[in-house]
């Protein structure tokens, strides 16, 4: 359903953030993106639904290549994204129903959103997501009077209510407790599970992913060096996405990771 | 590895690093700028003998305060204030709603280039222009009266509150707003959603301070013949009619520390 084609992002600086990645995510999907920080992960999702923009390559959505839309066209392909992100990223001082319904901004007009006269369906839609995520009875308070757990919840309503076919989930649980990241990511691929959605997820806990996903992309220095059943993580394979501590080592194993982007090929 | 040893810190004193590092540049900037003020304060000539007589003057314009009159030119003084808060009250409001799109444009962050120039151009003549100035160029356009003084006010409050306002939008945080733009809304609903919630408290702010900054303001233009209160304060003053004088300045003092407590109060619930 998504398909990239050697999507490559160079920035201004010269840094090369994704070099020529190839990668496929069938319907319904939910595959875990890991690497160290900046391996690229963000920049590859973002570029998925152009908060950045690709420098080369296809970013094929069913039949649509996102990476050659106009900006009307744009917002229309947006809405079949649906985003999660790190620091929840909630409109603070707007309240947790107005955070949700900020969903369906691509589907209703200026004057609606701006007075806030959401369809009824829309409405319903909503306070339905918030009572599937425990939060029903927040739906008036605003949205920095929210716990962390809380609030990445409302995120996560924010998103599906764009009735998306993909979810981009950047980093869910890097701000949260441990208990609580355990239950944000079951409800996340519970979520998706549920209404047939893919997702790519973007995380630091390697342990937590795979407790959660049937498929693992590494990432390092902008390449895809592993894909593979969480299983086939092995500590070798870790240490190739992740690196030695030392750095002679980390030099060597960087010519391994090509031989190994090869026999992903 | 690294050339710092432990044991020879240990037992060294250790001082926050100079802000300047090299020692002589930095005693030249001190030294520089004591010899700057020694010499600046030099410039200044007082006439003593002048201040002396001026002494008397003075102190009739402290005792009026002590017996401010409020009535033998009660209507002026009503007329000149009235006047003063309606010039203030409508370029304040006309002022706010042509500064928000201004502002808007003159943030780097949500405005293309082009528009970007274009507003932050518009906020430096604005500020540029002192109102005095304005008020003595419109005075001259339009004659005198409360016309030239509210236009004069309109076009500060502009200069002020979109730069400010701008500055606000620049400092937003940018995940929240990248988030709305990621459900696929249109720019006006971005605006609204992501940026609005975000800059409207120091908006009121800064609307309500710009209320109290117009208010005093109004009391100077009339000096320049720009109507509102100042213009019954510069006749009491003419006359030397001080203890009237003292009435009006009384009820300007009023008038602006109850706008100070309102916005206090408007504030605290925005946030």
């Amino acid at each position: 359903m998504l398909q990239l084609k050697k999507l490559t992002k160079n920035y201004k600086t010269g840094d090369q953030a994704l070099k020529s990645i190839d990668l496929e995510v069938p319907k319904g999907q939910v595959l875990a993106l890991i690497g160290p920080s900046g391996a690229g992960k963000s920049t590859l999702i973002r570029c998925v639904n152009r908060l950045v923009e690709p420098t080369s390559g296809e970013a094929m959505l069913d039949d649509v290549d996102l990476a050659k839309l106009g900006s009307g066209a744009l917002r229309k392909a947006r809405r079949e994204m649906g985003m999660i992100f790190q620091e929840y990223a909630l409109v603070e001082r707007l309240t947790v129903m107005e955070n949700v319904l900020s969903g369906r901004l691509g589907y209703v007009g200026f004057w609606r959103s701006f007075l806030r006269r959401y369809p009824q369906s829309d409405v319903d839609e909503a306070f339905r997501l918030l009572d599937r995520v425990g939060l029903l009875h927040m739906a008036d308070k605003r949205a920095d009077e929210l716990s962390g757990g809380q609030r990445q919840r409302v995120g996560i309503c924010r998103a599906l209510i764009q009735n998306p076919k993909l979810l981009l989930v950047d980093e869910p649980t890097a701000s949260l407790d441990p208990k609580t990241s355990r239950q944000i990511m079951r409800l996340i691929t519970e979520l998706c599970r549920e209404r047939g959605l893919a997702a790519i997820i973007n995380i630091h806990d390697v342990a937590l992913a795979q407790m959660f996903v049937p498929r693992v992309v590494g990432l390092r220095f902008g390449e895809i060096v592993f894909d593979g059943p969480p299983d086939g993580l092995t500590p070798e394979k870790l240490t190739e996405i992740y690196g030695e501590e030392d750095w002679e080592a980390t030099i060597e194993k960087i010519e391994d990771d090509d031989a190994d982007i090869e026999a992903a090929e | 590895m690294s050339d710092i040893r432990l044991d020879d810190k240990l037992g060294t004193a250790w001082r926050k690093p100079h802000f300047v590092k090299n020692p002589t540049l930095r005693w030249t900037l001190i030294a520089g700028f004591v010899a700057y003020m020694i010499a600046a304060f030099m410039t200044i000539e007082v006439d003593w003998g002048r201040v002396y007589e001026g002494l008397d003057r003075g102190w009739a314009f402290v005792l009026a305060f002590t017996s401010p009159d409020f009535t033998s030119r009660a209507s002026d003084i009503w007329e000149g204030l009235l006047e003063s808060i309606v010039m203030t009250v409508a370029a304040s409001v006309v002022g706010i709603l042509i500064s928000i799109p201004i502002g808007l444009g003159a943030a780097r962050n949500i405005a293309p280039l082009p528009v970007y120039v274009l507003c932050r151009g518009i906020v430096a003549i604005s500020r540029a222009l002192q109102e005095i100035i304005v008020a003595i160029l419109l005075v001259a356009i339009f004659g005198f009266g409360p016309l030239a003084g509210f236009l004069t006010l309109s076009f500060a409050t502009i200069g002020f509150l979109s730069k400010l306002l701008a500055e606000d939008i620049e400092a937003m945080d940018r995940v929240q707003a990248e988030a709305i733009k990621a459900s696929g809304a249109r720019w006006t609903q971005w605006i609204n959603y992501g940026v609005q919630p975000q800059v409207m408290p120091r908006l009121v702010g800064l609307s309500m301070y710009r209320i109290d900054i117009n208010f005093r303001e109004s009391a100077i233009l009339g000096l320049v013949g720009a109507g509102g209160i100042g213009a019954t304060l510069n006749t009491a003053f003419d006359r030397y009619e001080y203890d009237t004088a003292a009435a009006i300045l009384i009820l300007i003092i009023g008038i602006v520390m109850a706008l100070e407590y309102l916005s206090g109060i408007i504030r605290a619930k925005v946030q």
